[in-house]
């Protein structure tokens, strides 16, 4: 059944038919909409789950931490600073593999206080060890959602799924809203390996050694070195996760792909625009517009940022002349991340065979100035003709 | 006007309930058959009383611009008194309609290249039995008048679901009696 409503509603109504047991938020701009919708539906016995209001986004995902160990299935969002504010818990939920899922409505961080769209506050927290999806329209916010709790707890890893604050999550369009029966055979109820229990008290990383010793039972354990190892491998192993999830799931819903990116006009491209979130699918308009003027130029979403799908990228970008980043965000004091990590990818891969396309970088929408298409369009265009002189360029700016 | 994309920006008053109405021609819309409808608020700042605007596309297929209306076909006015304080013609293609809720008449306007709908929403809103300054029903039934967008019974039948908790034949009277009453320039 297909439905009008914003993106954060989307959002809510995935946690809701997710049958998530318990929810802890504090709210922020731009996602407070959410964590009120999800309020409401365990006020009003729509959903059964403890909601559990906390002073803080440090403390919210302290309670998904504890309730996640408990074996709950736990949800948690944040924006901007509130991210930030509970960083720190954030690497722990990945350190401890909890399969907390977080929806990330992304806004700029402060100072100066804003509380508009780009995405500083997600890519920050690239390094944190969780995975992060992000969506370009409601379709995918509702549908990430339902896929981040199976492929979390099928990988017993935390999941950020990030969309573009207002811009999708106060913007209202159309959707299919899945029927609960669907989303119950896709997702079983969460069965963990191991969960706390009163009958049993346990502590959980507690202080872990450099080295590898002989636990209480007598058994080799991992020093901390080892438990890490882990989780960068489980997290590239998780690539190939995602792919099952996505091919169950289009077995079941009828829909699906490419998990890991989107391209839209790219097979005979010269020049691809690369991207995150909703800018990806404004850029469509720019390249249906050069494509009438006879410009061979296509665009790729990047729906799977963390584990870096390099090897599905370099495929798709070898022997294009040339890649276009479009990033509202940057490693300040360098370029935009995902130039980087682009870049990384096709010289891994690439790199010797005469098919490295070059890459240039442009920032925009930067604490919510407004993205036209037309400038997208002429900066596109020009970036096909020839190579930028400074990078990275900043689009709209002012000054 | 051209029916496949069809752009509308609705001014009124932070409370006047725009985006309720907004919502409710988008619903409709997508009911009608077109596929792409994307409604987004302007951002940040509103607050009760001040000017908020709102940005309706309509599309026959899906619509990956959600950046904001610069040309629209149409604008809505909830308010006259918004004349003064806003640029509502601001971008407005030649030939555009302008529907407002005002209680002059419709001789005393004059706009050059537009296309003019007005009505008294605001004394036929009570008229149907709501409270004073409930208008953004009411103006669905002066946007279709004088667009001829979606055809009145399925807007009516959006109101009436919108609504369906809150006097939805109150609501829905005001729409047909807006309907009926619009003056629309040619």
């Amino acid at each position: 059944m297909h439905i009008i409503e914003d993106g954060n509603a989307a959002a809510a109504l995935g946690v809701k038919l997710c049958r998530a047991n318990v929810i802890a938020a504090y709210p922020i701009t731009p996602q407070t909409p959410l964590t009120e919708k999800l309020s409401e539906y365990v006020e009003s016995g729509e959903m059964k789950a403890e909601y559990i209001p906390v002073e803080s986004e440090h403390s919210a995902m302290a309670v998904c931490i504890a309730a996640s160990s408990a074996g709950a299935r736990a949800f948690t969002a944040t924006s901007a600073n509130g991210l930030l504010y509970m960083h720190e818990q954030v690497q722990w939920a990945a350190g401890a593999r909890l399969p907390i899922v977080m929806c990330v409505v992304n806004r700029a961080v402060g100072a100066p206080w804003n509380v508009w769209n780009d995405q500083q506050d997600s890519i920050s927290q690239r390094d944190t060890g969780w995975i992060q999806m992000y969506c370009a329209d409601h379709q995918q916010i509702i549908d990430s959602v339902i896929k981040a709790f199976w492929l979390a707890e099928k990988v017993s890893i935390p999941i950020m799924v990030c969309y573009d604050g207002f811009l999708l999550s106060h913007t209202f369009m159309p959707f299919d809203l899945p029927d609960q029966e669907k989303v119950d055979a896709f997702l079983p109820p969460f069965r963990p390996a191991y969960a706390l229990n009163p009958d049993e008290p346990a502590s959980l990383n507690t202080v872990t050694l450099p080295d590898v010793r002989i636990d209480v039972h007598g058994e080799l354990a991992h020093g901390y070195m080892e438990i890490r190892y882990l989780l960068q491998e489980e997290l590239r192993a998780s690539l190939a996760v995602a792919a099952e999830a996505d091919k169950r799931f289009t077995e079941i819903f009828g829909r699906g792909g490419d998990p890991y990116i989107e391209p839209y006009r790219c097979d005979d491209a010269d020049h691809i625009a690369v991207g995150l979130g909703s800018l990806t699918y404004q850029l469509r308009v720019s390249v249906d517009a050069l494509r009438k003027e006879g410009i061979k130029v296509g665009v790729m979403g990047i729906r799977f940022y963390r584990p870096f799908p390099d090897e599905a990228i370099a495929n798709a970008l070898k022997g294009k002349k040339g890649v276009i980043v479009f990033e509202k965000a940057l490693s300040y004091g360098y370029e935009g991340a995902l130039a980087s990590d682009l870049k990384s990818a096709l010289y891994e891969h690439l790199a010797g065979t005469g098919r490295l396309p070059l890459v240039q970088n442009f920032i925009a929408g930067i604490g919510g100035r407004e993205i036209r298409t037309d400038d997208l369009t002429q900066t596109l265009r020009a970036a096909t003709q020839s190579r930028i002189a400074k990078e990275p360029t900043w689009i709209g700016l002012k000054l | 006007m051209n029916k496949e994309f069809i752009e509308i920006r609705w001014h009124g008053r932070g409370g006047q309930g725009a985006i309720t109405a907004a919502k409710i021609v988008a619903g409709a819309a997508f009911a009608e058959g077109y596929a792409g409808v994307v409604m987004a608020p302007t951002f940040g700042t509103e607050r009760r009383g001040a000017p908020v605007m709102t940005s309706l596309k309509i599309s026959r297929t899906k619509i990956y611009d959600l950046s904001p209306i610069e040309t629209p076909d149409i604008v809505v006015v909830l308010d006259h008194l918004l004349l003064k304080e806003a640029d509502v013609t601001h971008g407005l293609k030649p030939g555009g309609i302008i529907v407002l809720n005002t209680p002059m008449a419709f001789e005393s306007y004059h706009f050059k290249n537009f296309k003019l709908a007005t009505a008294d929403i605001t004394a036929i809103s009570v008229e149907a039995g709501l409270p004073h300054g409930m208008v953004n029903t009411g103006i669905i039934g002066s946007l279709e008048k004088a667009t001829k967008l979606l055809g009145i019974d399925i807007l009516i039948k959006g109101i009436e679901e919108e609504f369906r908790t809150r006097k939805p034949e109150k609501n829905s009277l005001a729409a047909k009696i807006a309907y009926e009453r619009t003056v629309a320039g040619g």
